[in-house]
């Protein structure tokens, strides 16, 4: 009765570790503090209406950068404990996590940093800033997005869960892959929790993808061709047509594990007729795009940036498109140089290094796109524009690695070795996440009609940079010096360790960038009226988006703009803006139909992981049931009419005046970090002084 | 439209003209160039005299691979250098305070520059893959190297953490210690029993390939210089993967016939109890050498994967 109800649940599965016992009281600490504080300030309503139901995509978005900064900080943090781990494991110490503690961080840090802080960050841009530059009022199914970025979030969470239950997560490295993962050497409940918040948050991101492919197909604004789309929408589209193709691939490959795991199947074990090299294969096929799924978007954003910020369109629209495509198309080929190792003949290995190597075809032609639009520009060196310089360097190196690992005989020798984690490190850090900063300062005035910090801004960059320097130089000689990757302990004779302590060093500096990061957003808030942008046109910018009010309202436009050229925005400044007509808009309803289905989804892995049969069965009821209640739903739609579109406008115009004028008279300048340090503690002692803390 | 609530808008965005300090932004660049030339000392300092083992090469194959890594580096950088210093000069010459540099918003380029764009990144890689695809030939793993010695074959078996070599000519089995005499080509089969997938690697010697249970992957190699060299999995296989390592001696071909025949009278005898013994996982092991009498231990190591095959589980 109890293994009916319970599963494989027992007492052992309850925190009684260290680090179970932190994460678990992190976690339900989170929560509660979240807990009294909606409940005190009365905000479970609005938190339900306006965010939990909402299908507006400007919102969505919000949710998926709330997510991912709070992944970011918790990836950041296992980070540094690999590192410390691997700065003090030297000779007789063996540091303070055991080998197996040691794998499940790093797997974890790979999991959230790819999965729930680069994936999150993208789709978060592409949800806020894709339907405003194609001029659309909404998606094409507003539904699928809620429903994706609730997957999303309970995969997030699914990661996370272990430490209240189960106490181990995955100790296989970020792929899992097979044998390893299987029940013979992972007997305990890690990898499932590895499968299901993949599982989980990959659906999601399928489900996303299909409706922006759609959405960039179907929705543009009258005149906007694809050939005059801006480039980020370009970038998103081809990575979103990537996403289609290859995360099915994942949810395929995942369910033949779990069918290897809890049915006891043999797709991939080492006996019985499995094959563990079939594994590699088929994670690869989708790994390999997955990577440029997220570059893809980073890329788009850098064009603009550019653009933007030389005050000259982009030199050539057509080959910056034709690059995006090639490499999204070339990028479905390449997957085998992740495992030239394995055995492969010498012409199946050269076949997949050449196919590797033209991919540096299409992004050289990028960055040379790039430079010609600097050109006889007028370079402003705002943010944005630091995080690009910043980029190029890092991702020239980590091209010109990747193009040395994609020699098979250099690879024999690289392979498996730090220098490969440097070469992703500088793709991902220095590509994707060096990208979605650059598209976060320059949207930011988008997202909340404020600009950010410049002055903490510019010292985040120099931070992220430098830390990525102390970090990521040493551990490509480390590579060099014969270091293999996920090694939780050396011997001091190879000469490492100091190596290793410089890498440590830099992920402070770089947790201290974050940080500033952090304090760079809530010294804009508090700076609100001196960075109010009063123009909505901070950058003097060319595409859509800014055509509308920053932050836009839930219709986005209140006229559909029509489109004539590649520069929309940028045209209509010059030719003048039409006249504003104010027409009935079709909204989309609110719909909780998504948060439940990924409640349950929720409990169908959870109901998995532990072998509840009852749960899974009835969850997956509740599933289906959900989705046949929304399909009955007849009226997704409502009408704003031209009247409420007007009075709404004339609101918030009237409210806008009073904030430029707010603006106009204060004439302070950009806080540093001291000054945010004074005011810290100044509204500290106003706590304590004046026991303002009684009141709540 | 944005208009009805932005009253006015200067065509260049406030946020441009507003700030003040920025006649200075660019005093980071000269500390972030100190920076860098420090960290350099610093790393050269922190590696002087340590083993910077694939840069250093013993071996034949280490050294061709080496050789290889960096034509094709110098080759980038001769795209790679060029570019960046052409991106950060424009990027400087055509800043926003420096009034001198021309400003050509309608600045049109032409077809010759969009072939150019393509044309130079190909030219490039063409000559890298050409440099590639007859050095993959050359240098896979499998093709045995052209010796006036006999080439020496170790069969191995990577287990839960440690690795089990069989000299079957000589019938001597070792555990985390293989010696090889000098300029003479070893033979590795590779496999593994009971244990994920591992990957060999001696960096010293030549590049590493992966052990699988159910398969046998050929690596060949050669030793040209006399030392010990560190040998490891360079593929996560489970909690022990951190101490699974081994050393590889190269030894002249006395010193060896030495060892050899000194192993072979050991009274330390290799049976397959030994065998499986080892096969419970362990980690951090110690080297051993046995003499042995059993022929065919890796042939049953092998057909344990591919008979199950046809019986199934």
């Amino acid at each position: 009765m109890k293994e009916f109800l319970l599963g494989k649940i027992n007492m052992d599965s309850l925190p009684h570790e260290w680090f179970t016992f932190g994460g678990s009281l992190a976690f339900i600490g989170l929560g509660l503090f979240l807990v009294i504080v909606i409940t005190r300030l009365k905000r479970w309503n609005w938190l339900w209406k306006e965010w939990i139901t909402t299908v507006d995509p400007k919102k969505i978005g919000i949710m998926y950068f709330l997510v991912s900064g709070f992944m970011l900080v918790r990836g950041g943090l296992e980070t540094l404990m690999i590192w410390l781990q691997q700065s003090f494991s030297v000779d007789k110490s063996h540091g303070f996590l055991t080998a197996d503690h040691f794998q499940q961080i790093f797997t974890a840090h790979g999991n959230i940093m790819v999965f729930f802080v680069a994936m999150g960050f993208i789709f978060g841009l592409i949800n806020y800033i894709v339907p405003l530059q194609i001029g659309a009022r909404d998606l094409a199914s507003p539904f699928l997005n809620t429903l994706g970025f609730w997957l999303f979030a309970a995969g997030a969470i699914m990661v996370s869960m272990f430490f209240l239950l189960g106490g181990q997560y995955a100790a296989t490295g970020w792929l899992a892959v097979a044998p390893l993962s299987g029940k013979e050497f992972s007997p305990g409940v890690g990898v499932d929790y590895w499968i299901w918040s993949l599982q989980i948050s990959g659906i999601g991101t399928t489900l996303g993808a299909i409706n922006f492919v759609m959405t960039i197909l179907k929705m543009r604004a009258p005149g906007m061709s694809l050939g005059k789309m801006p480039l980020f929408t370009w970038g998103a589209f081809c990575s979103m047509i990537m996403a289609v193709a290859v995360f099915p691939l994942l949810t395929a490959t995942l369910f033949l594990m779990f069918f290897d795991r809890y049915l006891g199947a043999h797709f991939f074990t080492t006996v019985g007729g499995g094959d563990p090299m079939m594994y590699t294969n088929l994670i690869w096929m989708w790994g390999h795009p997955e990577v440029y799924i997220l570059m893809l978007p980073c890329f788009g954003i850098f064009s603009e940036v550019v653009s933007t910020f030389s005050r000259k369109p982009i030199a050539s629209y057509k080959s910056n498109v034709l690059g995006m495509i090639g490499v999204s198309t070339f990028a479905l080929s390449v997957w085998l140089h992740h495992f030239f190792t394995m055995g492969a003949g010498a012409d199946v290995n050269a076949f997949f290094g050449v196919m590797t190597m033209i991919i540096a075809i299409p992004t050289s032609a990028l960055v040379f796109n790039w430079i010609a639009t600097m050109y006889k520009g007028r370079i402003n060196f705002s943010t944005p524009m630091l995080w690009f310089l910043g980029f190029i360097a890092v991702f020239s190196i980590g091209g010109m690695s990747g193009v040395l690992l994609a020699i098979p005989p250099a690879d024999f020798q690289l392979h498996n070795s730090l220098f490969l984690v440097a070469h992703f490190h500088s793709m991902v850090i220095g590509g994707v996440l060096f990208g979605v900063f650059c598209g976060i300062s320059y949207w930011f005035p988008k997202f909340t009609g404020l600009r950010l910090n410049e002055r903490i801004g510019r010292y985040a960059f120099w931070f992220w940079t430098i830390g990525f320097c102390l970090s990521f130089i040493p551990m490509y000689i480390l590579g060099l010096m014969g270091a293999t990757r996920r090694l939780d302990h050396y011997d001091s004779s190879t000469g490492w360790r100091p190596l290793f302590i410089v890498m440590l060093v830099g992920g402070i500096v770089i947790a201290v960038g974050l940080a500033l990061q952090i304090v760079q957003i809530i010294a804009t808030f508090i700076q609100k009226n001196h960075l109010r942008d009063t123009t909505g046109d901070p950058w003097n910018a060319r595409s859509l988006e800014w055509a509308t009010a920053s932050p836009p309202p839930f219709y986005n436009f209140t006229t559909i703009p029509e489109v004539s050229s590649i520069d929309a925005f940028w045209e209509m400044k010059h030719n003048g803006i039409p006249e504003t007509k104010y027409q009935d808009i079709h909204i989309p309803k609110n719909t909780a139909a998504g948060f439940y289905i990924s409640c349950f989804a929720f409990l169908v892995g959870f109901a998995f992981v532990w072998e509840i049969v009852w749960l899974a069965v009835v969850s997956i009821i509740g599933i289906i049931v959900v989705f046949i209640f929304r399909g009955f739903n007849d009226e997704p739609e409502y009408i704003l009419t031209a009247r409420e579109v007007q009075d709404l406008e004339e609101a918030r115009t009237k409210k806008h005046l009073e904030r430029t004028k707010l603006a106009n008279d204060d004439d302070t300048e950009d806080m540093g970090v001291i000054d945010f340090i004074k005011i810290v503690i100044s509204f500290a002692k106003d706590i304590v002084v004046n026991k303002r803390w009684r009141k709540w | 439209m944005m208009y009805n609530a932005y009253s006015i808008s200067n065509g260049k965005g406030t946020f441009m003209t507003k700030r003040k300090s920025r006649s200075n932004q660019g005093r980071f660049v000269p500390i972030f160039l100190l920076f860098l030339v420090a960290l350099g000392l610093l790393i050269r300092n922190l590696i002087r005299g340590k083993e910077m083992s694939v840069l250093n090469p013993m071996g034949t194959i280490a050294s061709e691979q080496l050789r290889l890594m960096s034509v094709s580096l110098g080759i980038m950088l001769i795209l790679a250098v060029p570019a960046l210093t052409i991106l950060y000069f424009i990027a400087w010459k055509y800043r926003e305070t420096n009034e001198k540099a021309t400003y050509s918003p309608g600045q049109k380029h032409g077809k010759l520059f969009s072939v150019s764009l393509w044309l130079v990144p190909l030219t490039f890689v063409a000559i890298l893959a050409n440099l590639m695809w007859p050095s993959t030939h050359k240098l896979d793993p499998r093709k045995q190297i052209s010796s006036n010695q006999k080439p020496i074959t170790i069969q191995v078996v990577a287990m839960r953490w440690k690795w089990l070599f069989i000299y079957p000519e000589q019938h001597i089995v070792t555990v985390n210690y293989i010696q090889v005499p000098i300029d003479t080509p070893i033979k590795f089969e590779l496999t593994a029993d009971e244990t994920p997938m591992s990957s060999f690697w001696i960096p010293n010697l030549g590049g590493q390939l992966y052990a699988m249970t159910g398969h046998v992957n050929q690596l060949n190699l050669m030793g040209t210089t006399i030392g010990d060299y560190i040998g490891k999995s360079a593929e996560i296989n489970g909690a022990g993967f951190a101490g699974m390592k081994f050393t590889a001696r190269v030894s002249s071909q006395t010193d060896f016939n030495n060892w050899v025949t000194g192993t072979q009278k050991s009274s330390n005898n290799f049976t397959i109890k030994d065998y499986t013994d080892l096969l419970v996982p362990s980690e951090y092991n110690k080297a051993m050498t046995y003499s042995t009498d059993e022929s065919d231990i890796y042939s049953k190591v092998t057909d344990k994967y591919t008979k199950s095959h046809e019986h199934g589980e």
